[in-house]
């Protein structure tokens, strides 16, 4: 009991201190949102917080798809061979979820289509699309239509690697002609931010899927 | 007037929401009540003008981590029941 109290009350003063440090900062003494939309125009999207991510700031949504790509690769190591052997289709296959996922995962792919080409002038991106896409495939995977993924093959691992290396290739690319990491040539920001994404939001859904997908999945399953 | 009572629902719903995941026993409703408070999250942020995180929220925080949270509560409880007879 005594400890239970002991934890509300440094909860609380928590609270407290939290409050009071955000009260007591200055009000916004850096106008970042002005300063965007000042340079909105070279960005090569119309959308501000593509610009930020893709372009202002595309070092940290480089190391995003790279924290994400490291993630995937540890569930891969600590999982290790052990289920290697081909797992079949989930069991709990029943006609109506599949018919559901006929119809619906056809819309899901327009949608993440949708969402990518979107991208560039109003809320969307790469990360949505990735995240729509990788939904579908979870779908399927779950109404039996899609068997689990065993061991990740040749084709699977470049799938997975795709987004992170044409992003280094593109971010690259400047420092051999004399420009700074990250830095678009002039009049190519928009169809490379394009290639960006697209790259992107086909390896997120697949590292995303991969999660779920390599799960391993025990025989007693199968049996449920 | 319509908006802010709106908006103090969604709040008080979305603390609800996130004491019970964290108190409730079962694991399952635990699962459940995350996918809410993440569903929820969502309509924060799209209450907050901000559509570009509500579609990552929906995405990604309700929607991908709640299969793998109920995927790993499946795998539990077929743990369990292996361990139990013997």
């Amino acid at each position: 009991m005594i400890l239970v109290l002991a934890v509300v009350i440094a909860c609380a003063v928590f609270a407290l201190s939290l409050g009071r440090a955000m009260l007591s900062l200055d009000p916004a003494p850096l106008r970042l949102a002005g300063q965007v939309t000042e340079r909105l125009e070279e960005s090569g999207v119309t959308h501000p917080v593509t610009a930020v991510l893709l372009n202002f700031r595309g070092y940290d949504t480089l190391l995003e798809i790279a924290v994400l790509l490291l993630a995937l690769l540890g569930i891969l190591a600590v999982s290790g061979n052990e289920r290697s052997a081909p797992h079949g289709i989930a069991a709990a296959a029943q006609p109506l979820l599949q018919s559901l996922a006929r119809i619906v995962v056809p819309l899901m792919v327009l949608v993440a289509i949708y969402l990518l080409w979107a991208g560039a002038h109003r809320p969307g991106g790469a990360f949505q699309a990735g995240a729509v896409l990788a939904s579908a495939g979870i779908l399927l995977y779950l109404a039996g239509l899609l068997p689990a993924w065993s061991a990740p093959g040749f084709r699977l691992r470049l799938g997975i690697s795709a987004g992170f290396l044409v992003f280094v290739v593109i971010a690259m690319m400047p420092l051999l002609f004399g420009g700074a990491l990250l830095q678009y040539p002039a009049g190519w920001a928009s169809a490379l931010i394009v290639a960006i994404e697209a790259g992107l939001s086909f390896s997120l859904s697949l590292i995303l899927a991969g999660q779920f997908l390599w799960l391993p999945n025990e025989d007693e399953e199968a049996e449920e | 007037m319509t908006a802010l009572a709106f908006d103090l629902l969604l709040a008080l719903a979305l603390v609800w929401s996130a004491v019970r995941a964290l108190t409730v026993r079962d694991l399952f409703h635990a699962v459940i009540l995350f996918i809410v408070f993440g569903l929820l999250m969502a309509l924060a942020w799209a209450r907050l003008d901000a559509p570009d995180i509500a579609l990552a929220e929906a995405a990604i925080g309700a929607g991908l981590s709640g299969a793998l949270l109920l995927d790993t509560v499946g795998h539990l409880r077929a743990c369990g029941r292996k361990d139990r007879p013997s």
